[in-house]
């Protein structure tokens, strides 16, 4: 099973990255939850709770500003106008 | 005669404590520089992702959006100069200053006014020694922009962009900064910024197709969230370019500078030495004649 390749990157500097089998964000009208093989999207997110769940179960969790998620075959990045990791899995 | 030596002593002097000021200043941009340039490639991640995504949008939904609408009939233009907060880094600004000062001539031919946003002291005195009036003026972070000023930048001149003509607002948007290649070469530069050319986001795009996206939730919402973010990352890029280009320039400048005071140290030291061995040679001179004119009575 693919993993994800996830990217948490804010204005200044990329925040997170690594392998994921989950990420959860909160979309514009409502969190979404991405697994392996989703299909291709473009969400506008808003201010929030970022969970990214690692390849060990570990939770990353990041509470972001406003920003978009892009997923393109596998590979989820996160852009965010800022961002503070609130703890969990650690790279 | 004396007097001749005491002054080459006090030039002597005085260049000594200038060349420590350079020393000093010299230092501190190189040390500054590197923070600067891990700065814009820090930038790098963030400008790649949501250029992608632009181009991704823009690709398959079609762009129609406010900021990307030419606007042929524009009378008024906003410049943003990036100039320094301080000098003493050669011709930085005054290469900044001049591009600006062509671009706005190029404006007035097309019959449009520039209506001037400056960053950086010595650009803001250069405009106001000139009697120019400026709509916005940012100082005091040249050299390290912080998150919030570029918001604030990015926010006011897209305000003016979306304001309409009528009331106040500009038709294009300009930005002359100096782009940092390397440590070596800087060079001014004069970038269109808006409205945005969606071609030159697909030119940078890379080989890969792009897929098609859903869009969550809807294309137009999301090109709503991505374009100013997109206008905000790109003036981001361009100050903390700038940034380190003022660096590189200072460094370069005041390093000279040292090279410069050590020459005229030298020279100076010469010729106190030639003054005190001229001194000497006179008293000698004198005593010797002094001696023989005893002699000889």
């Amino acid at each position: 099973m693919a993993n994800l390749e996830v990217e948490l990157v804010a204005a200044d500097r990329t925040v997170w990255s690594g392998d994921a089998t989950q990420v959860s964000a909160p979309a514009a009208d409502g969190d979404v939850g991405i697994l392996a093989g989703h299909a291709p999207l473009l969400a506008v997110l808003r201010p929030g709770t970022v969970r990214v769940r690692g390849l060990d179960g570990s939770v990353l969790e990041a509470r972001v500003d406003a920003g978009f998620l892009s997923v393109d075959s596998n590979q989820v990045t996160v852009v965010v106008d800022s961002a503070e990791v609130l703890g969990g899995a650690t790279r | 005669m004396a007097g001749q030596q005491r002054v080459y002593r006090q030039r002597i002097r005085s260049t000594q404590s200038l060349k420590k000021i350079f020393r000093a200043m010299e230092l501190i941009a190189a040390s500054r520089i590197g923070k600067a340039r891990e700065r814009v490639s820090a930038a790098g991640p963030y400008s790649r992702a949501i250029t992608r995504a632009v181009s991704a949008v823009a690709t398959h939904a079609g762009v129609d959006h406010p900021l990307t609408t030419e606007r042929p009939d524009a009378t008024r233009a906003a410049v943003l100069v990036i100039g320094a907060d301080r000098g003493m880094a050669g011709a930085y600004t005054a290469s900044v200053l001049r591009e600006a000062e062509r671009l706005v001539g190029r404006l007035a031919e097309d019959g449009k006014r520039s209506e001037l946003y400056v960053v950086g002291r010595r650009a803001v005195s250069y405009f106001t020694f000139r009697g120019r009036d400026m709509v916005r003026t940012w100082t005091g972070e040249s050299d390290a922009p912080s998150a919030d000023l570029v918001g604030e930048i990015a926010r006011t001149l897209l305000d003016a962009f979306l304001t309409p003509e009528e009331d106040g607002g500009v038709g294009e948007l300009h930005i002359v900064y100096t782009q940092f290649v390397n440590m070596v070469t800087q060079t001014p530069q004069i970038l269109r910024m808006l409205p945005l050319e969606v071609v030159e986001a697909e030119v940078s795009e890379t080989h890969e197709a792009l897929p098609l996206y859903d869009y969550e939730p809807s294309p137009e919402l999301v090109l709503d969230a991505l374009l100013p973010r997109y206008v905000q990352s790109r003036i981001r890029s361009c100050l903390l370019q700038a940034a380190a280009s003022e660096l590189a320039a200072r460094q370069r400048a005041m390093h000279t500078a040292t090279d410069n005071a050590e020459d005229l140290i030298r020279t100076y030291t010469r010729l106190a030495n030639q003054a005190r061995q001229g001194e000497i040679t006179q008293e000698i001179t004198e005593i010797v004649s002094g001696a023989d004119a005893l002699a000889a009575s």
